[in-house]
């Protein structure tokens, strides 16, 4: 019966309510949004980071992975290294540059990477072959439209420009053997992939035994911090960076992000709180005669309290499920927006949905809807009845 | 019969009452705060209802009528004397006690009925009986034999807004029977309806107390005093007849 009467209530004045229910579905959405990206864009690093199962990348000192052009002298003999250690089990050395591709009388531009085919993780093949062969290359869609090249063309490439002099420090004909999706590309990037050697050949004398990071794979999960502690300390000129570490790091750069997110998300919850209470206190000003007559009747405080917070609640859930809706189409809206920034991987989500953060917003909005019910029910609860009932004949 | 004695109006007074009293009010007082001025609403006002009585207070306005309803339905206390009903002292008992206490014994009937107005007749007087916990299926059919014994059985869907003044209070009054009190209390019961309305309302208490209910009444309406069994004259805060 309190739950017929609460909604009865609630459906009385069904414009109002339905006002109040979109005031707080936006508030919800917002909540939602927040609470999504608060927690978004640091989870969405960690798959990326953990999606190939590297633990550890070895940068340049004092340098993130993705930041830099900088790079790691004597790659071979880091190899060689690494592999007297018997917890590593894979290293992927990557080398970043610039390459130069010439279709007619244009010369298109695309970001280039050196690795080693059989170990990568940097790209996904989506068709044909992986770049085995020292003459072959691979290219992601925005390459392959922009040089207008399909798989078995051969193309004219260069590296190592020089602007002064106008020349390359290398250029070679690749057969182009595959189209591959890059993990960490940004959006709209050009970008291929070919063998290691052949970039450090293409890209001039100084950087024939050069890397931009090392990607490396330990046996044990265990070991993976005296893993980090052992190669710093045997290769001084690297940073060994950890999935956690570089998501400490992350975190560190993001906390302005997530600052932003508890202010917005505080004061959303707080706007749909403040929402509630005032329909539901209205609603209950309206009612006075009606609750005085039902605890003249009988009924109890405490049922009556039961009834006003079941409105609020009511009201704050229905508007949170169709926040929920909302807040998904405006963080699918703003994450097509942001992921466009230059220089980030375009497979970072800013607003990541989890059915936790869901959750989190939908218990919180459960619990200010009940907060947004203790005033009204309390009022309406503690009114005295037969004073109240002779105001109400007055009336 | 037993015997009580007690002091009204300043006098000992020896009176007798019956054995089976379901109201038995002592030396009722009640005074109010208005600012500075202590008003004194009651001023020891005795007197017991006895089963199956038909009781009308009447008086002029702010003679106290009211209040002393009020205190009969366990809606207000007194600032001294006592109340007993069914032998329990309602005067004293806190609000969760006092609450039970009305929803099991009291039966109220308002001037301007207070039916819900978003549920219909019949779920307006399932309400009490909802409240006492009783099943859905007992409470149908109960409020439908309410709904036939006060002739609206036909009426049972309609919302308040969809009766008349006399069918709803005709629904208050059934809804105030749903968990069978011991007393029937009515402020103004034909105060809102026109002279045929509130005699048909008239009729249906009659019957009421016909079939075992006790009813009290406060009213200006001399047909409603009139077909009451006992008058109660009140004025400034005593009983001065009855």
């Amino acid at each position: 019966m309190r739950f017929a009467l609460a909604w009865s209530s609630l459906r009385r004045h069904a414009t109002r309510t339905i006002l109040a229910t979109l005031g707080v579905a936006v508030a919800a959405a917002m909540l939602l949004d927040m609470v999504m990206m608060s927690t978004g864009m640091r989870e969405s690093f960690r798959e990326l980071l953990l999606s190939r199962g590297f633990q550890l990348r070895l940068a340049p000192k004092g340098t993130l992975p993705f930041d830099t052009d900088a790079t790691i002298e004597n790659t071979s003999g880091i190899i060689t290294l690494l592999r007297t250690n018997p917890q590593i089990i894979t290293i992927s050395p990557v080398l970043g540059g610039t390459i130069q591709v010439a279709i007619g009388d244009r010369i298109v531009t695309s970001a280039a990477l050196g690795i080693d085919p059989a170990v990568q993780g940097d790209y996904e093949l989506l068709s044909g072959k992986n770049p085995i062969a020292d003459d072959a290359i691979v290219g992601n869609d925005d390459f392959l439209r922009a040089a207008g090249a399909r798989i078995g063309d051969t193309l004219t490439v260069s590296s190592g420009y020089d602007p002064q002099l106008r020349t390359f420090a290398g250029s070679r004909r690749l057969v182009l053997t595959g189209r591959v999706r890059f993990l960490y590309g940004a959006t709209n990037q050009l970008a291929t992939a070919m063998r290691l050697a052949t970039l450090q050949q293409m890209s001039g004398a100084e950087r024939a035994d050069d890397a931009s990071l090392f990607m490396v794979k330990v046996r044990d999960e265990s070991q993976v911090e005296p893993m980090r502690l052992w190669i710093e300390k045997q290769i001084p000129a690297v940073s060994a960076i950890s999935t956690a570490t570089a998501l400490a790091q992350v975190d560190q750069r993001l906390s302005y992000f997530r600052q932003l997110a508890v202010i917005l998300g505080s004061v959303s919850l707080f706007v749909g709180f403040l929402l509630v209470t005032t329909l539901v206190t209205v609603s209950v000003n309206e009612r006075i005669g009606e609750i005085i007559v039902m605890r003249a009747l009988g009924v109890s405080r405490a049922h009556i309290v039961q009834q006003v917070v079941l409105e609020a609640v009511a009201l704050m859930l229905v508007g949170s499920i169709a926040g929920l809706g909302l807040g998904l189409a405006t963080a699918h809206y703003l994450n097509t927006i942001l992921s466009s920034f230059p220089g980030l991987p375009s497979a970072i989500d800013f607003f990541l949905f989890q059915p936790k953060s869901a959750w989190s917003a939908l218990g919180l909005l459960a619990l200010s809807g009940i907060a947004a019910g203790v005033y009204p029910s309390f009022r309406a609860a503690s009114l005295p009845i037969a004073t109240t009932l002779r105001q109400e004949a007055i009336a | 019969m037993s015997t009580v004695e007690e002091i009204e109006h300043g006098h000992e007074v020896r009176r007798e009452t019956p054995s089976n009293a379901v109201v038995e009010a002592r030396n009722l007082a009640r005074d109010y705060k208005f600012g500075d001025d202590n008003v004194h609403a009651l001023r020891g006002v005795s007197f017991d209802v006895g089963e199956q009585d038909y009781i009308a207070i009447v008086g002029p306005s702010g003679c106290g009528k009211s209040t002393l309803l009020n205190m009969l339905g366990v809606i207000d206390a007194p600032t001294s004397g006592t109340v007993r009903i069914r032998g329990h002292d309602v005067g004293s008992m806190r609000d969760r006690e006092a609450t039970s206490f009305r929803l099991h014994n009291i039966g109220f009937v308002f001037q301007r009925f207070y039916l819900m107005p978003t549920l219909s007749a019949l779920e307006n007087i399932e309400l009490p009986m909802s409240e006492a916990g009783k099943k859905k299926a007992e409470r149908v059919e109960r409020a439908r034999e309410l709904l036939t014994y006060v002739g609206l059985s036909h009426r049972e869907r309609h919302r308040p807004s969809q009766l008349s003044g006399g069918e709803q209070q005709r629904v208050a009054i059934a809804r105030a029977l749903a968990n069978k009190p011991a007393i029937l209390l009515a402020d103004e019961p034909t105060g809102e309806l026109d002279a045929k309305t509130g005699a048909e309302v008239i009729a249906l208490f009659e019957r009421l107390n016909a079939d075992g209910t006790t009813i009290i009444v406060v009213t200006h309406d001399e047909d409603l005093a009139q077909a009451a069994h006992r008058r109660i004259h009140m004025r400034d805060g005593l009983i001065v007849d009855g």
